[in-house]
């Protein structure tokens, strides 16, 4: 029987194949893949065409086991065209609609052929719907798995770029802080400041924690472990930006830093002038004084 | 049995670590570091780690060992040069070496122990011994 549907799928596609593909391609057209604007009209016939083509080859080689051999090549072929509709921007709808659209040419063209043989058009349905399911999960998988890259490749990317040290002076850096603390960026964000202030011999560090929406206890202990860290390299540290809110919230926790704290990046900056032995100035005031 | 070497600067000893600190070797450290300190009447001890890349629980808790035994002493340690590979690592074992002097190299430590042996000199101590060593 399931043979029987196989061999009946297997003409239909390849007697059938042109008209499938205009079929296809009509529907295609009308879901609105194409309104969107993200795809050429050439481009999706181009791939609807590859994809069929391949579909009729792989029918021939591998009969219904979409995950054998004789698939191996279209679903290449789908997961590059899922991967790139991802990238694109597309709906996972669209892009599950881009396999499952083939499932009406399909089952028309197979009225068509077999209209007399009830049994072996039903036998074609299933097989094609089977077959057709199956390459459309597929799409869809990889369709999540390239979100996934993209997301994880984004996390990447702010947690690289959310810990820059910055100099401020001779001797004093900054370490601006931007989102919540979890160990794994703790561990960047030590290592940076440590190399920092390795490559440029500072005495004083700065970290400010205006971009840290809320500390508690675990984001507390991991900045204390960077201070620590610090100061093992022989480097003090000065935590800044404490909004009030937060440090209301700090009081009632029960979170303590045993550190220097000040409220702004200003504050801990001119602190940091001093202890180094520096001073701001006013130039006219200055100038005033040296008339007195 | 080799031995780290000690050097004697001043008022200060200098003590590099420039091999793989094995726990015999820590010990006895430890043990000629004392020695020398009640010997030499230093007040300042200067430890040069830069050199070190490997630690374990055994090596901070010497030099926090040391850096007790030279207090009661009355002398001040100075840790300098820890890479930072080796304070992530004290860090996370929970090692924060407080009661240690830390400095990013030798010439900051020396400022620090220098600053010592000076104010000692104007509350008029530590003269004396340096004048016997002479």
């Amino acid at each position: 029987m399931t043979m029987d549907g196989t061999e009946v799928l297997k003409r239909t596609v390849t007697e059938d194949e042109a008209a499938i593909l205009g079929d296809w391609t009509g529907a295609l057209r009308e879901s609105g893949s194409l309104q969107s604007g993200r795809i050429r009209e050439a481009e999706l016939q181009t791939q609807a065409k590859a994809v069929l083509a391949q579909f009729r080859d792989a029918l021939a080689a591998g009969g219904l086991d979409a995950d054998g051999e004789g698939y191996a090549s279209l679903r290449e072929t789908l997961a590059d065209i899922s991967r790139s509709r991802a990238i694109q921007g597309f709906t996972p709808t669209d892009t599950a609609n881009f396999v499952f659209s083939l499932k009406e040419p399909v089952f028309e063209a197979l009225r068509r052929t077999s209209a007399a043989d009830a049994s072996a058009l039903a036998a074609g349905v299933w097989a094609g719907g089977k077959v057709l399911d199956r390459l459309g999960l597929h799409t869809m998988e990889v369709f999540l798995a390239s979100r996934e890259d993209v997301i994880g490749r984004q996390g990447q990317e702010i947690a690289e770029l959310s810990t820059p040290v910055v100099r401020l002076w001779d001797g004093i850096l900054a370490l601006p802080l931007i989102g919540t603390l979890d160990s794994a960026r703790t561990g960047v964000v030590m290592e940076n400041l440590l190399q920092a202030i390795v490559d440029e011999e500072a005495e004083i560090a700065i970290i400010d924690i205006t971009g840290v929406p809320t500390v508690d206890t675990l984001v507390a202990q991991h900045l204390l472990k960077t201070v620590a860290a610090a100061r093992l390299m022989g480097a003090d540290c000065i935590v800044s930006g404490i909004r009030p809110q937060i440090a209301q919230t700090m009081v009632h926790l029960g979170v303590e830093l045993n550190v220097v704290s000040k409220a702004t990046l200003a504050d801990a900056f001119a602190v940091a002038l001093r202890r180094t032995g520096r001073k701001v100035v006013r130039q006219q005031a200055a100038v005033a004084e040296e008339r007195r | 049995m080799d031995r780290i070497p000690i050097l004697k600067l001043g008022g200060a000893l200098i003590v590099t670590i420039q091999v793989d600190m094995h726990d015999r070797l820590a010990l006895a450290l430890e043990e000629d570091l004392t020695a020398m300190i009640a010997r030499t009447g230093a007040r300042g001890v200067l430890i040069e780690i830069s050199a070190l890349e490997i630690v374990d629980s055994f090596i901070g808790r010497m030099l926090v060992s040391i850096a007790a035994v030279s207090r009661v002493l009355d002398a001040e340690t100075v840790v300098a040069g820890m890479r930072p590979a080796v304070a992530i690592t004290l860090v996370e074992l929970g090692l924060e070496l407080t009661g240690i002097k830390t400095a990013l190299n030798v010439e900051r430590g020396m400022a620090l122990i220098q600053a010592r042996l000076s104010k000692d000199e104007e509350d008029g101590y530590g003269g004396d011994r340096d004048r016997h060593e002479g």
